[in-house]
């Protein structure tokens, strides 16, 4: 274990909405909702040091440290969170929770619904990245922290990033939305529907009722190579693997593995299904491509109107065509029209949407000057 | 601590008043901003295309956008800033009536510096030399990096004469210090700041 980890973690969990199910976007209600949740760092005297941080799609609570001496790999923004990082857990509490319709701990189809005594599957309620956020303020209402120093996320974490901002404004005091979108776009919302139809595809699936049985392992895996390749670039693919073939001098003029890219990317789809719930995968996907903060106002800025006094970070990467930096412009405009402290930049990078993990060097000076500033004016 | 301010930024910073909200469109490094922030309790936006600009402003603490001018002026609504300064940036600007309009809706007041082309020294070495002389504001020889346009004091006024841009006053500098003279400003001064409003 490196010296600068938080070391050895452990998940937590807080159950909430006993007597009173929450209530969700859709209309429907839920509850009795468990989150599971980890932090690092000390939560100081007046609780005005502690950092939430939002995971993306395929994330979870697990942001850095490691469960186990044997973990083969740390929680994963390691590279973010710890002593002397970005998020540095000597001077903050840094919180970090699964989202609800996830798989790794939290309420999500996988788990039991209590008047059956059986799995959710499709009877889970549709979710929202609102009702994600929702479920998150309960928690921190919880942890006693009345106002948060800032709530950082990438992707879809920045998604949920901004419903803090747009709707719990008085609970922060900063806001950092990372390679992210204000509405999912139909591109988006495109890639979304071809990883939920591979998923639907496969004959384990069985309309979500497959716990007792089979997984749909060979849907759920091509729905994660779609979204892998999302997530790179092709100037990425080109550093990482060109051409080159993976373990054949020649090619096999077969169907059998070629190149290096197929190997990788069947390795990965392979290896997300060990770790991730398909039906997990249609309700957080699902939540996504819903996500539109426009939604209900003539225009974006005016969805901000209630914390246009915020300080906010906004980062994007050059390579990122998922979440292309016009569309944090866009976010930037709308902030700024609103009357908010805008930081902007798009940082130079050819990782692709995975950049927000991987240039850790950038972020690292950023954020730590972000937070240092907001911790000076809050202080 | 605090450094002490180039000369020809000093004397833009002369013109804000303490407690007033500034936008830097161009801040470089932020030098000016962070100066006004601290002496001044001056509230401060900028906007900055390079990224080693902006990261040298976030390093100052300050609240930094990257983008072009036209991405960092048209979504402030109007009169959101009592100033919006425009140092040394001018000369590289496509459309500069319209950009000095967009200035004045969104702020107040306009102050925009830009090195003089009609100072002696630059047209006696055009005379002489017969090569186009390098301001220092503007260090780029001719064939490289973005061509800023060379004007001098005259064209400026005649340029805010036919677009009825006020002029409210004129500062002329001699490398970076200000001077007043009586005659010959456009012959004597290396700089000049006009504060518009």
């Amino acid at each position: 274990m490196p010296g600068n980890s938080v070391g050895i973690v452990q998940r937590q969990y807080f159950t909430f909405a006993e007597e009173t199910p929450m209530r969700l976007d859709s209309g429907e209600s839920l509850g009795p909702l468990t989150l599971a949740y980890e932090t690092y760092g000390q939560l100081n005297a007046d609780s005005s040091n502690a950092i939430l941080i939002c995971h993306a799609l395929s994330g979870d609570s697990h942001v850095a440290g490691y469960y186990t001496p044997e973990d083969a790999a740390p929680g994963w923004w390691d590279e973010c969170v710890g002593p002397g990082k970005a998020f540095d857990t000597n001077k903050y509490f840094v919180i970090c929770s699964n989202v609800i319709g996830g798989c790794q701990g939290s309420t999500g189809p996988s788990s039991i619904y209590p008047a059956t005594g059986k799995p959710y599957g499709l009877s889970f309620p549709v979710i929202t990245i609102g009702d994600m956020v929702r479920a998150q303020r309960h928690l921190i209402d919880y942890l006693g922290i009345e106002k948060l120093l800032t709530v950082a996320g990438g992707s879809m974490g920045g998604m949920q990033v901004l419903e803090w901002a747009a709707h719990y404004p008085e609970r922060l005091q900063s806001a950092i939305p990372i390679a992210t979108t204000a509405r999912h776009s139909p591109m988006l919302i495109a890639f979304g529907e071809v990883g939920r139809q591979a998923i639907y595809a496969d004959p384990n699936w069985n309309q979500g009722d497959y716990y007792e049985g089979a997984h749909p392992d060979a849907g759920l895996a091509v729905a994660r190579m779609v979204g892998h390749i999302t997530y790179l670039s092709e100037d990425s693919m080109h550093q990482k693997f060109g051409r080159r073939l993976q373990t054949r001098e020649h090619f096999g003029y077969d169907f059998e593995t070629d190149f290096a890219i197929e190997s990788y990317l069947r390795h990965n789809g392979q290896r997300f299904t060990e770790r991730f719930d398909a039906n997990s995968f249609l309700y957080v996907t699902k939540a996504l491509d819903y996500f539109d903060l426009e939604n209900g106002y003539h225009k974006l800025s005016q969805a901000f109107d209630n914390s246009a006094n915020l300080p906010y970070l906004v980062l994007s990467f050059t390579s990122d065509w998922l979440y292309p930096a016009y569309h944090a412009k866009e976010l930037v405009s709308a902030l700024t029209a609103a009357g908010a402290d805008v930081t902007y930049l798009n940082i130079e990078s050819t990782w692709g949407h995975d950049a927000f993990l991987l240039e850790v060097e950038t972020m690292t000076k950023l954020l730590g000057q972000f937070l240092s500033r907001i911790d000076r004016h809050f202080h | 601590m605090m450094r002490s301010l180039r000369p020809d930024l000093q004397a833009v910073a002369n013109l804000i008043q303490p407690n007033e909200k500034v936008l830097d469109l161009g801040c470089g490094d932020g030098a000016l901003l962070q100066y006004l922030q601290t002496e001044k309790a001056v509230t401060t936006r900028g906007v900055e295309l390079h990224e080693a600009g902006v990261l040298a402003c976030m390093q100052r603490g300050l609240s930094v956008r990257q983008g072009n001018l036209h991405e960092g002026l048209n979504d402030y609504p109007d009169k959101a800033f009592d100033a919006v300064i425009l140092s040394h940036t001018l000369p590289y600007i496509n459309n500069p009536a319209g950009t000095l309009r967009e200035m004045l809706r969104v702020g107040r007041r306009a102050i925009v510096s830009f090195p003089n082309l009609g100072y002696w020294r630059y047209r006696l070495e055009l005379l002489i030399l017969g090569r186009m002389p390098i301001p220092p504001e503007l260090p780029n020889p001719w064939e490289d990096g973005p061509r800023p346009r060379a004007m001098t004091l005259y064209d400026f006024e005649f340029l805010c004469t036919r677009e009825g841009i006020p002029i409210q006053q004129i500062i002329h500098l001699y490398h970076g210090r200000r001077i007043e003279p009586k005659w010959g400003q456009n012959l004597r001064a290396s700089a000049v700041i006009f504060e518009l409003r």
